[in-house]
């Protein structure tokens, strides 16, 4: 299973779970400490094709939105309907329970663009 | 962030607390420490305290500080030591320069309370106003901290320093001492729950700060403030009003005092549009679906767009809840859409407050 240390990280703050050519998507600790009361996950729709870098899911917390951004290009295979449900499972468990989304990847070599987890734990 | 914001005699005290400070107006505060939802549920159930120093206070003293009141602001105030009340302070034309809690300290010296971002146009405005008057216009806002102290156990815990603190009816303000310096205390707030707010000086107020922590006062933000006072139907100045809307306008006819004996700016113009009635009105709406609306998101009715938020968020007891101004002929439970992000989530207009006032 995930946890921090076997991710990879967006510089925006996403982690990626890479197995068998699918990312399972979430936010860093990090991220919702400091997005903080996340009360709203407005998933992306299964099937969605999404691009490394664009925008494809939007966390409400209580002062504001925050984009959430597609750590790698593919498509939209599963989303996480309990984090639609009971958003502060993100912020309880952003590396377990609260991950977001699967992509099924199209393009696994963009990977390479992410971080470690340790480089991404000295750009925070 | 910019060096030439400004800090609160509370920084140090905020930012010890856990706060994550923010700029707002110019004024370095905590916008929230741990949660907000953490935060608004100890003030609607406890007790919740917040440093509101970049509050502003002015003084009119003089044999004719009262008729300068009455003169400049809507509401009818009382020549009565400890007395108090909100009202508007209009321009010519009826827009809204600021909301104001003013009160009497004796009956010729007053003592108003005005928002930090307007706190140089009011001064100017009460200068501008006094022509002619036997008053003198202080801005005596760099002596004063100021905590809101505020929550349904606010008082309850409040009474072991201050014996008579109950005895202070609301809108009302008594000079007292804590720590044996002189502090204002005034029976008001912005959260919709009972409280106080207390003005002293930096180190009077950091001790009482310190007292509060330990004894169950939780520390809160601008991020608890803003949900607390929007269910409580309470408008920001600058955001859901400015010179652009009139006091009817704003929902708020009743701080307009048209019987008063005297004169006010702008009196007989509000008296016009009192008769006439107004064809926009702040509106509150609780989303019916899940989302978060925002400032600004527009309003639509039948496809057609009808308004703007001027202020919304999440409220834990409501979910999506928002104001703005929309037609004033909208009837009470009629849906609307807003527009949040390119998606439309209906929105039901309720009767302001979302929150009904205990206090």
């Amino acid at each position: 299973m995930y946890n921090q240390e076997n991710c990879k990280f967006a510089a925006t703050h996403e982690w990626a779970y890479i197995e068998n050519g699918v990312a399972t998507v979430g936010i860093s600790d990090h991220a919702q400490h400091e997005i903080s009361d996340i009360v709203f996950v407005e998933l992306p729709k299964i099937g969605t094709k999404v691009e490394q870098g664009k925008s494809c899911c939007v966390i409400e917390s209580v002062k504001s939105a925050s984009d959430i951004y597609a750590p790698v290009s593919g498509e939209i295979v599963e989303v996480n309907q309990a984090a639609a449900d009971n958003p502060s499972i993100v912020n309880q468990a952003p590396h377990g329970d609260g991950w977001l989304f699967k992509i099924k990847m199209s393009n696994p070599d963009e990977v390479k663009n992410l971080l470690s987890f340790e480089d991404y734990k000295a750009k925070i | 962030m910019s060096d030439n914001l400004r800090k609160t005699p509370l920084y140090d005290a905020c930012l010890k607390a856990g706060g994550r400070m923010v700029d707002f107006h110019g004024w370095l505060l905590p916008v929230q420490y741990e949660s907000i939802i953490a935060e608004h549920k100890a003030v609607r159930n406890t007790a919740g305290l917040f440093d509101v120093s970049h509050m502003g206070q002015i003084i009119f003293k003089g044999e004719d500080a009262f008729k300068l009141l009455q003169n400049i602001a809507t509401n009818n105030f009382k020549q009565e030591p400890g007395a108090g009340a909100y009202a508007h302070i209009l321009d010519d034309n009826g827009g809204i320069i600021d909301d104001i809690i003013a009160f009497c300290l004796n009956p010729n010296e007053f003592l108003l309370v005005v928002n930090s971002a307007t706190r140089f146009k009011d001064y100017n405005w009460f200068v501008k106003k006094s022509a002619g008057y036997k008053v003198e216009v202080t801005d005596v806002s760099d002596n004063y901290a100021m905590l809101a102290l505020q929550g349904p156990k606010a008082l309850d815990i409040l009474e072991n320093l201050i014996p008579q603190i109950k005895e202070i009816a609301r809108f009302h303000i008594k000079q007292d001492k804590i720590f044996d310096a002189s502090v204002y205390i005034t029976r008001t707030g912005y959260t919709g729950e009972d409280g106080v707010e207390i003005m002293g000086s930096a180190e009077t107020i950091n001790k009482l700060f310190d007292w509060c922590l330990a004894n169950g006062f939780t520390p809160c933000g601008l991020g608890a403030r803003d949900v607390l006072r929007l269910e409580a139907g309470y408008l920001l100045s600058g955001s859901d009003m400015d010179e652009s809307r009139n006091p009817y306008e704003a929902s708020c006819g009743w701080v307009v005092k048209l019987k008063k004996a005297e004169d006010f700016t702008a009196k007989a113009k509000m008296a016009a549009v009192k008769e006439v009635g107004v064809k926009e009105k702040w509106t509150g709406f609780i989303l019916q679906s899940a989302g978060v609306a925002r400032e600004g998101c527009l309003i639509f009715k039948d496809g057609k767009q009808i308004g703007k938020l001027t202020s919304a968020t999440f409220s834990p007891l409501f979910k999506g809840i928002c104001a703005g101004y929309a037609p004033a002929d909208l009837e009470e439970g009629a849906i609307v859409e807003i527009e949040v992000r390119g998606r439309k989530i209906p929105a039901k207009k309720i009767k302001m407050p979302f929150y009904k006032n205990r206090v």
